[in-house]
């Protein structure tokens, strides 16, 4: 009995990539260019995986997954590099019909989670009402409520995944894991929609170290909702993760020009994203370094 | 000193939040978030306004900073479980596309299964304008903005809201709209765009000519008042001494 409270579930980026499958939906937590679980997301640009199908309030995961050609269908309500608000690549995805998309409300892609994290085929709701959310996206339905006031509402539709992403400040073995940061976004509500749950995190610490300094409140994920933990130093980079981290804006800026040019991204991807993440975060610090440097 | 039109757009903003009391201003862009800032400086002390990301700020900085002292934490959830759903909220979006009924779009332009231009997606504009007051801001007023007929309906105008039942209707309010050329609402007939005002120096013509669809305009056009001695300090030298305001709109 004892056993699964002290399962180690420490795994590498790729281990854990490793357990993914061709066609699997996959939540993406963290939000526009916010606490994105980027390692990971890298991790999956490097394995041969096909034809995902990307759950996400979309950033540069969505726009580096489509242009690798990894996706078949994205459902999200935005997609954006928040200080750059249109994301390029996934704008080029879009522009060429090159992925299947359901684009839904905000508010409705919550409660879509918090449907599947309840177990329930659906939650009713306001927003999408006349919208044409409503008009493109034909399983989205309404339901008439069965009560006096026979409200007709959207039904939004669980957001069932089989896997979550997820970028946490800090974790231990078991997946307890905390955020420091002033949002927790919406990781809780992906990890509770999956069916198997990867956090990456800054740093793994022992148990009894995750509230020495830190308030319980900050525990946002138990070890329940959690498959497996991966140490990724920089691993939202170049999303931000404060306290540790804002967003890396001149490499985001670089990321943004070379993707709104073909050639150019070409060059971006050689440099930056051919190699593993060790290559991936030296390639990044030897950018700083001739940033820094001058000419 | 004459009032600018970038300060003339700030007042006639600020006064979409009068009355509002004690609910979330959500201004989106620069003049929208001078206007909430001086909204709560004068006449709704009682707004709430964030730094954009997840706190509430008791406070009002000038534009380009979110300093102050904390009052609240507002996190995206708790803004899409317990702010947009009660309606204590006035949002002011921005809009790529309005038309003569109201529908703004944000998502894309051309057909959405295949976009000329895929813009940011319907962000909470669906949910913003069942459940809470929104307004628009349009910088720069031309035919490709006011449409007659948006290609994605991402915030929904009153009469698309009337098709989709009364849960569409039952919160629905959007308000006013305002752009470098004058103030809008939806009074007209069938909640149609309807002109309140024009800016000092601006002509009803002038507005018809700059609108790509039928503008309702009835008897005597007013001008859009002027601020206050009292705003145009405030504008100056708190809110805005940079002036990033004519960078927005620039001066007639």
């Amino acid at each position: 009995m004892t056993e699964a409270r002290t399962r180690n579930k420490v795994m590498s980026v790729d281990d854990a990539v490793a357990r993914l499958e061709d066609g699997m939906t996959i939540g993406i937590g963290g939000w526009g260019s916010r606490r994105k679980p980027m390692a990971l997301v890298r991790a999956i640009l490097r394995s041969d995986l096909k034809d995902l199908t990307i759950v996400s309030y979309g950033g540069p995961d969505v726009g580096l997954l489509c242009a690798a050609g990894k996706v078949t269908k994205l459902v999200y309500a935005f997609v954006s590099l928040d200080s750059i608000p249109l994301e390029p690549l996934f704008r080029a995805a879009r522009e060429n019909a090159a992925v299947e998309v359901e684009e839904w409300d905000e508010g409705m892609f919550q409660t879509g989670l918090r449907a599947a994290a309840q177990r329930l085929p659906f939650l009713p709701m306001r927003a999408g009402l006349g919208s044409d959310v409503m008009t493109h996206n034909p399983r989205l339905r309404t339901v008439t409520s069965p009560h006096d006031d026979g409200e007709e509402l959207v039904a939004v539709p669980a957001l069932d995944l089989d896997v979550a992403l997820v970028h946490m400040n800090r974790a231990d073995e078991h997946g307890n894991a905390q955020y420091f940061g002033p949002d927790p976004y919406f990781d809780d509500l992906f990890c509770l929609a999956a069916s198997q749950r990867f956090v990456s995190t800054e740093q793994i610490v022992d148990t009894a170290e995750l509230t020495a300094d830190a308030p319980v409140q900050t525990l946002l994920l138990n070890r329940m909702m959690v498959d497996g933990v991966v140490e990724t130093r920089n691993g939202a980079h170049f999303t931000t993760c404060v306290p540790d981290y804002g967003r890396d804006e001149k490499f985001q800026k670089t990321y943004a020009t070379a993707a709104a040019d073909p050639a150019s991204w070409v060059e971006f991807e050689q440099r930056f994203l051919s190699g593993d993440e060790r290559a991936y975060q030296d390639a990044v610090a030897a950018f700083h370094a001739e940033q820094s440097g001058g000419n | 000193m004459d009032a600018t039109r970038a300060e003339v757009c700030a007042a006639a903003l600020a006064d979409f939040f009068e009355g509002d009391g004690e609910i979330m201003a959500s201004p989106m862009g620069l003049l929208p978030t001078l206007g909430a800032r001086l909204a709560k400086l004068t006449h709704s002390p009682g707004l709430l306004l964030t730094d954009g990301e997840a706190m509430a700020l008791d406070g009002v900085p000038p534009l380009g900073e979110s300093s102050g002292v904390v009052e609240g934490w507002i996190p995206f959830r708790a803004v899409l479980d317990v702010v947009v759903p009660h309606g204590k909220r006035h949002v002011i979006m921005g809009a790529t596309q309005l038309d003569r009924h109201g529908n703004q779009n944000i998502s894309c332009i051309g057909d959405f299964a295949r976009p000329e231009r895929q813009l940011l997606g319907v962000r909470g504009a669906p949910g913003n304008t069942v459940n809470n007051k929104t307004s628009y801001w349009v910088p720069k007023h031309s035919a490709r903005v006011f449409v007659e007929q948006v290609d994605m309906v991402s915030g929904v105008g009153r009469k698309r809201a009337g098709q989709a039942g009364a849960a569409a209707t039952r919160f629905h309010n959007v308000h006013r709209v305002a752009s470098n050329l004058g103030v809008f609402d939806f009074h007209g007939p069938d909640h149609a765009l309807r002109l309140v005002s024009v800016h000092p120096g601006v002509t009803v013509d002038e507005v018809r000519k700059a609108s790509g669809c039928d503008l309702h305009v009835e008897g005597d056009v007013p001008e859009t008042r002027t601020p206050s001695a009292e705003e145009l300090a405030l504008i100056r030298e708190v809110l805005d001494p940079t002036s990033l305001r004519d960078r927005e709109v620039p001066a007639a």
